[in-house]
Parts: structure tokens; C-alpha cells; sequence
């Protein structure tokens, strides 16, 4: 696979966005010796992400069933969905039951719940926290407003679509879903999973020009890595 | 570089920050005294989805910037696009947590410019409809502030409360999170059969919750430590920052509109909302402790009072085609977290002209948080912030 | 409150007064004398809390509408002081130093409305929107709904109608 090759995109002027401490600039080390950063480069990867081949029949499959009763979410409460989220952990609903916990990192977690629309000042901080995630890693949409824009239909600052941007392994349809609409899509994750059909993550990796395409269209101060992991 | 000053255990911080001659910090980033940190949006101890910009030295904050927007919908944009009715669901939409205000206020604007006269039983009903959304934010929000004090149990225990009560809710309209229940010249339906029965098993239960979190939490050694002289609000920061409802009560200040402008039939009730002078974060919080118990109260008062049956709504014109003479009015109510108002624009189309949302929020995490953070320590920001009853959704709308 | 308007009317160049309720008023001033009438609402009448501070905007005459709305936590009265500014070029004197959290609401009222208030202060920094180009969205000439299906991919197959046509047009198909 072609690598490093994060320039294929539209170039944006992104020297106009960037934040102070996002610049170049070179900088006194403690032991005398000057240098030189550029954070937009040296703190991220910047390779692309890359497709992972299954693995041969029963490996794949006791993988995909350890997949599927581990399921990690990401507290990271985008929208208004998010307030049916905490009954989910309390004695009547418990979703740790089915092996579903929250985490606060994207770096422990599987699972990200959009818990409704994202306006675009979201959508780029959900991207990034996206990427973040180890592979391999779900989507969850939460409400109508994933789906089609639902309530804000004709909203200037929210998305209408969300599989345009991130790739969504499960709906969940209402506004705002109950616990019990969240606890189904949960199961229907895990069934997924493990049939081996859960492979969005995937999808990203091979439509990346795509989505990131996609992503800048709308984001217009891109003032960020490509790609970060 | 000096490895003794490096190992020091208590550093002498005194001399940081240095102070302009216009009272404000200067802060050289790179002279690797003080750290930027961003705290939020995506972190679990931020209310809800909103970031704080904090410059700090060693582990106290220097600086403060709250940064909003990620909820912006353009609420008010969106509803001078649709017709009064439909501004309904999307206006219920700006306070996730506590919608029935929302409800509630937006009604009130049209009745007072459309001049439409609610019914008795509808008063009630809208009455007894705030009281159960104030109780529900509260069985969350009280034991909330334990939980950012790591102090989880209590919020568990809040929560299943909770969901009882949205159960009533979902019996009276139909809806667990947004109700719509309050609509133009009265409500939308009467109380089902036997609804005050099990709305007092419920109370009950809240009841013993109201007990045994004094235990958990007021008693707390850690949290009385962590909790007591934290975030003071002196009593003359409350007009010049904006501060209502639970907080101002925290520092000696009577603001709730339920008694200064009695609304629906506040007048008819008998309640003394509570108030303190030490205004800290345990003050704030045995402030909202003390509203639970109140609401608990004016919930019975309310159903005991309240007549059987009655005319539930008012005549109005046909909602497709009802036009609003020019005018304009500001209503406002009492949320769990303070007043909670709408001023509205009508121009005499079926569309309202202007409508603009004013919460409590807006002021607290903007002006207010900014200034309480300054010296408090980063493990005590999300403490602060849950003091304040910060709402992201209705700051920007 | 008439005492009080009388009071105003002698002293500053007010019009359209109007007592909307018990405690709400509404007058209007015109744009030199506007901080004037608030500081002398704060500072001798004890309207010492401010609740919003908003805009309106009446494109069809070119101006904006400024709302100062500030209570008086003694006697619980609202007043909402109006001052009508030019739409073309809009500024208005900043009032930061009255409120604290007035700041806020003047840099919201620049991002939405595009409305300048020299000398308030983070006014340039961005609020609520990131990377906006587009005119000031809470404006009226800016079309929202054409905007989106514009910017945002709209799913096929979703339709919207006026309500009003759309139900006369199901319900009474023959008239």
C-alpha cells in the first residue's frame, strides 16, 4: 500500500488556522541543544491506516466471539442522546451484564456511541477520537438525527448523514432511543460481530480518500493531522 | 538545572504567576513554568460535551478559557423557520436534561402575546409537570456532586429513582426524556387512573434516598474535606456575574421566581425555599439537597390540592394558520439551576420573528467559572462545574 | 414603574414605552444615550442584574434591534431598553465594564449577527462556530435550509411540505 501519501488530499491553507502552539518552531532543550518541532509531524503517526486481513476460519471465529462479549464504549457524550447513557449503568438497566462498560479513553476502548447529531466543531473532535481507537474498533449511532439529520434536518451547523464520515456499524432509530433500544443494539452489534460482518474499520481504511474527502469539505479549518493514532 | 529544586516536595509557587500592571497573569508558555491543558470535550469529567482551555502550574490552575459550541444547533434560527406549534419539539430540545421549562416557557410567550387565558386544571397539571422534571434533574444532580468527589454509589442510587420517575412521566404523556406534554392554552392530557397512587410509592422511596444521601454524603469525611471552602462566591459577585437560582440561594441571596414571581399556582403553595451564607461548593449542594426535599413536598401539595377533573386546554385559533400580533414579552420560570427565561419577537406572521433562550448556564460556565477556577486545583474543576449545575446544550443552543 | 419612566422620559430621548406586564417594560432609546440610560438604570435605580442581552433583526428596515433586558432584584421589575442601529456597518459602544458576564453576550451577538463592539474583551476570538465563512448565520438574509442541503449530503427519499397546504391538500382534496 502506498504510504505517507497524506498531500493526495485538497491542499488547504492550514497556516491560517493554527493554533500557537501547533506551529513550527524550534525550541531550547534542557541539556543546551536547540530543537526543532513541528507538532502537526512529530507527535502523530503518519502512516495511513491500513486494512487487516482476517485471520484463517476458527482463529477468526473465537476472535470474533471474544470481540463480541467485550464490548468497551468510549464515554465521550456527543449529543443529547447521551443522557439515556448513565441509566444504562445502574442496577435496572446494567449493561455490564453483557460485558459493555464505559471507558475514558479512545485508547481502551472499541466501541463509539454517537449519541445523536454532531455539530461540525464535534464531528472533528469525534474523527480524531475515531482514529485514536485500536482496530478493531465499531460505531454505534444513536437517534434519528445520525440517520438522516432527523430533528435538524435543515440545521446549518449539524451533519445530515453520518455514514458520510465515519463508517456506522449499527443504527438505532428514535429520538432519543430508549435504554432498551440501546441494549438491542448492543446484542445486534454483538451478532454482527460474530458473524464476522463488523468490519467497518476496515471499510475506513479502504475508502479513506472518501471519507477524508469527505471530512473537508465541511470542516473548513482543518488545523489538524490527517491522520493520528 | 537544579535537581534539588526539581525533587522540592512543596515548591514555592507564591512567585508564579508574575502580574501585569493590569492584573492579569503573564504567561510565557515557553518559559516551561506552566502547561496548557485542554479538558474536555472528550473527558469524563466535563458536564456534558464542552472544553475547558486551563493554563496550569504544577497542579493549580493560573488560567481558565471555557470553550462552547460543540451542541450548537441553531435552535434559534431553526424555529423563526417554522411555525409556532412547531417550534415545540425543537425548543424542548435546548436543556437535554430538564425539558418541561423549556415547554413551559415557550407557551407562556405565545399565550401572552396570542392574549389566551389558561385553564385552572391545566395550571395544575403544567405545576405539577415542572415539579416532576425538577425532581428528576435533582435525584441526578445532587448525588451527582458525590460522584465527582469519586463518591459513584450515591449517583446509582439517584439514577434508579430516576427512572421511576420518568415512568410516571411516560405514564402522564407518553415520553421518558421529551415530554411535549405543555402546549399552547393548556396541557395535553388529564392524570391516567391511579397515577397519584403509585406517584406516592415513588415519593416515598425518594424519600428514604433524601435520608440515607445526608449519610453518604454530607457526612463524608472526603467529601467534606474536598467539598467545604471550595469555589466561594462572595454575595457581591451575584449581580455583577449573573449568578441564580441554587448558587445565589448558596450565598444569601433569595433568587427563585417561583416566589418572587409566582407563576402557574406557586402562589397557592406553601414552601420556603431554602437559603445559606457560606457559598461553597457543600453549601451549593446542601442547597439542592434541601430543594429535593421541597419538591418532594410540593409534589404531595400539589396532588392533594389539585381538582379531580376540569377544562385542560383553551380555545385557540387553527395552529396552521395562527397568526401572532407584533409584540414582544420575556417569560421566565424556575429551572433546578436557576431562572430559566424566553424572550420573544413576533412580527405578526405565523412565525415567530426572534426567539432568544436565557439560562442560567450561560452565565455560570462562561464569566463565572472562568473566575472561580483560577487557583483551584485540576481535580476539583469537575467539582466546581457540577456546583454550578453547568447545562452545555442551552449555553449555545 | 410609571415614576420610574417619567423619571427616564425627562432625562433621555425615549419613545414606544410600553408595560408589557406588572413587572416587564419595554422602551426605546436612541443608540448615543443607550449605555447612558443602563448605567443610570444600575447605578441610581438599582437595576443592578443583567438577564440577556439579545438582537433582532428587521431586515425589511435595515436596522438591528438591541435588547439590554436588566432586573431589579429589590422590587423584582424588568425593563428591556431598545436601541434600533444600523444594519450596514453595525457597532455598537461596548458595555463590558458594567457586567462580567456581558462579554459573552457581545461575542456571541458578533458571531451571529456580525454586530461589532470595539474594545470588549476575546471579541475576535471565535464562540460558538469554528471556521465559519458564510455571512453571520443568525441573520435573516441567510438561508439556512439552502445552506445545508448545499453543504451536508441530505438523504434521498426525505421530503418536507408546509404543513398547512400539505393537510388541506390530504384532508379536503376537492376543494
Amino acid at each position: 500500500m502506498e504510504k505517507n501519501n497524506i498531500h493526495k488530499f485538497e491542499e488547504l491553507d492550514v497556516d491560517k488556522f493554527l493554533a500557537p502552539e501547533n506551529e513550527k518552531r524550534s525550541v531550547l532543550a534542557p541539556d543546551g541543544s536547540i530543537v526543532e518541532i513541528d507538532p502537526l509531524k512529530d507527535y502523530f503517526c503518519q502512516d495511513r491506516p491500513e486494512e487487516l486481513k482476517p485471520r484463517s476460519g476458527p482463529v477468526e471465529k473465537f476472535l470474533n466471539w471474544a470481540r463480541a462479549e467485550s464490548l468497551w464504549v468510549l464515554g465521550f457524550g456527543t449529543g443529547c442522546g447521551s443522557i439515556e447513557i448513565p441509566p444504562l449503568v445502574t442496577p435496572r438497566f446494567d449493561m455490564y451484564r453483557y460485558g459493555v462498560q464505559m471507558r475514558p479513553t479512545p485508547r481502551q476502548s472499541n466501541v463509539f456511541i454517537i449519541s445523536g447529531y454532531l455539530s461540525v466543531k464535534t464531528l472533528k473532535r469525534a474523527i480524531r477520537s475515531y482514529e485514536q481507537m485500536p482496530s478493531p474498533k465499531y460505531i454505534i449511532a444513536l437517534g434519528s438525527c445520525t440517520i438522516n439529520g432527523g430533528m435538524y434536518w435543515d440545521s446549518y451547523n449539524t451533519i445530515n448523514r453520518l455514514d458520510h464520515y465515519i463508517p456506522v456499524d449499527v443504527y438505532i432509530a428514535g429520538c432519543m432511543p430508549r435504554p432498551e433500544a440501546l441494549l438491542a443494539g448492543f446484542a445486534k452489534l454483538k451478532e454482527l460481530i460474530k458473524a464476522g460482518k463488523a468490519e467497518n474499520a476496515n471499510e475506513y481504511a479502504r475508502n479513506f480518500d472518501w471519507y477524508k474527502a469527505n471530512q473537508k469539505k465541511i470542516i473548513k479549518d482543518w488545523n489538524m493531522p490527517d491522520f493520528n493514532w | 538545572m537544579d535537581l534539588k529544586n526539581l525533587f522540592q516536595m512543596n515548591p514555592d509557587r507564591s512567585q508564579y504567576p508574575e502580574m501585569g500592571e493590569d492584573g492579569k497573569p503573564i504567561i510565557d508558555l515557553s518559559s516551561h513554568k506552566y502547561l496548557k491543558i485542554w479538558q474536555g470535550p472528550q473527558h469524563p469529567g466535563v458536564t456534558g460535551n464542552m472544553s475547558l482551555e486551563l493554563t496550569v502550574d504544577g497542579d493549580e490552575i493560573v488560567e481558565s478559557k471555557t470553550h462552547v459550541g460543540y451542541l450548537h444547533r441553531g435552535f434559534e434560527k431553526l424555529m423563526e423557520r417554522r411555525k409556532f406549534i412547531q417550534c415545540f419539539p425543537t425548543c424542548i430540545r435546548m436543556c437535554v436534561a430538564e425539558p418541561d421549562p423549556n415547554e413551559y416557557i415557550l407557551a407562556a410567550c405565545i399565550e401572552d402575546l396570542g392574549g389566551i387565558e389558561v385553564p385552572e386544571m391545566a395550571q395544575w397539571l403544567r405545576t405539577l409537570a415542572l415539579e416532576m422534571a425538577r425532581l428528576q434533574v435533582l435525584l441526578r444532580g445532587v448525588p451527582g456532586q458525590g460522584g465527582t468527589f469519586a463518591l459513584g454509589l450515591g449517583y446509582q442510587w439517584g439514577n434508579y429513582i430516576r427512572d421511576l420517575i420518568l415512568d410516571r412521566f411516560e405514564e402522564l404523556t407518553g415520553g421518558r426524556v421529551y415530554h411535549m406534554y405543555i402546549l399552547p392554552g393548556g396541557v395535553r392530557g388529564l392524570l391516567p387512573d391511579g397515577f397519584k397512587k403509585r406517584m406516592e410509592e415513588n415519593l416515598k422511596l425518594a424519600d428514604e434516598f433524601v435520608k440515607s444521601i445526608d449519610d453518604l454524603m454530607y457526612n463524608n469525611a472526603v467529601f467534606k474535606q474536598r467539598a467545604v471552602g471550595l469555589a466561594h462566591i462572595p454575595k457581591e459577585w451575584i449581580d455583577k456575574y449573573g449568578v441564580y437560582g441554587p448558587a445565589a440561594r448558596a450565598a444569601g441571596v433569595m433568587r427563585d421566581v417561583r416566589k418572587t414571581h409566582p407563576y402557574l399556582k406557586y402562589a397557592e403553595l406553601d414552601f420556603e425555599p431554602y437559603t445559606t451564607t457560606e457559598s461553597d461548593v457543600y453549601a451549593r449542594s446542601r442547597v439542592r439537597w434541601y430543594d429535593l426535599q421541597t419538591t418532594i413536598d410540593l409534589i404531595r401539595q400539589i396532588m392533594a390540592k389539585m381538582p379531580e377533573k376540569g377544562e385542560i386546554k383553551a380555545e385557540t385559533p387553527n395552529v396552521m394558520h395562527w397568526r401572532i400580533p407584533k409584540g414582544e414579552t420575556y417569560q421566565k420560570c424556575e429551572s433546578s439551576r436557576g431562572e430559566y427565561g424566553l424572550y420573544m419577537v413576533t412580527d405578526g406572521t405565523d412565525k415567530p420573528r426572534r426567539v432568544n433562550l436565557k439560562g442560567p448556564s450561560y452565565t455560570h460556565a462562561n464569566a463565572l467559572l472562568d473566575k472561580l477556577l483560577i487557583n483551584a486545583n485540576i481535580a476539583d474543576t469537575a467539582g466546581i462545574m457540577v456546583s454550578l449545575a453547568t447545562c452545555p446544550p442551552e449555553i449555545e443552543r | 414603574m410609571i415614576e420610574l419612566i417619567k423619571d427616564i422620559e425627562s432625562r433621555f430621548n425615549t419613545s414606544d414605552y410600553i408595560q408589557k406586564l406588572k413587572h416587564l417594560a419595554f422602551i426605546t432609546v436612541e443608540k448615543k444615550q443607550a449605555i447612558s440610560l443602563v448605567t443610570y438604570l444600575r447605578d441610581y435605580h438599582k437595576y443592578s442584574s443583567l438577564t440577556l442581552l439579545t438582537a433582532v433583526d428587521w431586515i425589511e428596515e435595515g436596522k438591528f434591534q438591541l435588547t439590554y433586558l436588566i432586573n431589579n432584584p429589590q422590587n423584582f421589575t424588568e425593563i428591556g431598553v431598545r436601541v434600533m442601529i444600523d444594519r450596514e456597518n453595525a457597532t455598537m459602544e461596548s458595555s463590558h465594564h458594567l457586567w462580567e458576564n456581558m462579554a459573552t453576550y457581545q461575542r456571541e451577538l458578533r458571531e451571529m449577527f456580525g454586530i461589532d463592539f470595539p474594545g470588549s474583551p476575546r471579541i475576535e476570538e471565535n464562540f460558538i462556530l469554528e471556521g465559519w465563512d458564510n455571512i453571520p448565520p443568525y441573520r435573516r438574509d441567510f438561508d439556512t435550509k439552502e445552506y445545508t442541503e448545499n453543504t451536508y449530503f441530505p438523504r434521498p427519499g426525505r421530503e418536507s411540505n408546509d404543513p398547512a397546504t400539505y393537510m388541506k391538500s390530504k384532508m379536503y382534496p376537492n376543494d
